[in-house]
């Protein structure tokens, strides 16, 4: 048994989706955290849903980040439990600095909410441990700013780093630009950072999280966190 | 204590891609400003504050540039401040 808590920023939407993924069929313990509140405790997982906080005034992710509850959660991931961004949860990460680069406008110009297939590049982390590497997952995009932008050195540090965890793929697990929904560079659609705990993705497992909405394949990231939450307990 | 006016300028970099800016360039271009080389799009700001003086005043919108306004990994900012005078 795993306990998440999920934030909720004034304009997150993807709240409930997550708490339905890990509660309702994982039969994992969850609550909804506020972004006034600080209190973690008891927590193995954050997670950062998608959504609009605050309207993306300035930029998607920018006022979220001076929320109360970030400081909690920075400190908290510092730590090393496990921090899960998804979508404008992967854009506050980047802007609260717990992950590298940025997100910005998709080179389309457009809002893209499409089926996507997703390389898993390796499964040497805690949110895909219970997938395989080159494995390929259907999940739903949908964002206007998913375009992944870092500098040459900061992506080289991703790629020798093993911490590119996503990719953007065509249906045969090609690396494609035709695959690329937004124009991120080396196609990637989730990175972790230096000490593998926290996690940002673009893509929504939440919303591939039983068969009726069209793939369950969400569900393996979660039972990746659930796994690894239990080993850390056993350990501890 | 004295009023100042800041206005704030956030653009891209100039190696970050600005899909914006280059829309606004073709579409210039399809209504006949053939002359238009380049396009780059951007934020601007205007913000009223109170300061000591003028170092204090560009001292603390640097500060807020760097903490909220502009991303440092993708923009760059400049801004210009001046000292105006407050109705009673």
């Amino acid at each position: 048994m795993a306990s998440f808590g999920i934030v909720v920023f004034p304009g997150t939407w993807s709240d409930r989706d997550c708490y339905f993924a890990v509660h309702d069929r994982l039969r994992q313990e969850a609550r909804f955290i506020w972004h006034k509140e600080r209190d973690l405790s008891g927590l193995d997982c954050v997670i950062l849903p998608g959504g609009f906080s605050y309207g993306d005034y300035l930029r998607s992710g920018a006022i979220a980040r001076m929320s109360p509850v970030m400081e909690e959660v920075s400190e908290f991931a510092e730590r090393g439990g496990y921090v899960i961004g998804i979508c404008n949860g992967f854009q506050v990460l980047c802007e609260s600095h717990l992950l590298p680069g940025a997100l910005m406008r998709n080179s389309s110009l457009e809002f893209r909410c499409q089926q996507q297939w997703l390389r898993v590049e390796t499964s040497d982390t805690a949110f895909t441990s219970e997938t395989a590497k080159g494995r390929l997952l259907r999940l739903p995009v949908s964002h206007g700013e998913g375009n992944y932008y870092a500098d040459p050195d900061t992506l080289a540090d991703l790629e020798s780093g093993n911490r590119v965890v996503f990719r953007y793929a065509t249906a045969d697990g090609d690396i494609s630009d035709e695959a690329n929904p937004n124009g991120s560079l080396h196609n990637i659609a989730g990175i972790v950072n230096e000490t593998g705990n926290v996690l940002g993705m673009m893509p929504h497992p939440e919303r591939a999280s039983e068969s009726l909405l069209g793939s369950d394949d969400g569900l393996a990231i979660f039972q990746s966190i659930i796994k690894n939450s239990e080993r850390v307990v056993a350990h501890g | 204590m004295a009023a100042y006016s800041a206005e704030v300028f956030v653009v891209l970099k100039p190696l970050v891609n600005d899909p914006e800016g280059l829309v606004i360039r073709d579409a210039l271009r399809t209504i006949g400003f053939n002359e238009v080389r380049a396009v780059r799009s951007g934020k601007y700001l205007t913000i009223e504050l109170d300061a000591d003086d003028q170092d204090e005043a560009e001292e603390r919108l640097t500060e807020m540039c760097d903490k909220l306004l502009a991303n440092p990994v993708i923009e760059e900012y400049r801004f210009t401040v001046h000292g105006v005078a407050v109705k009673a």
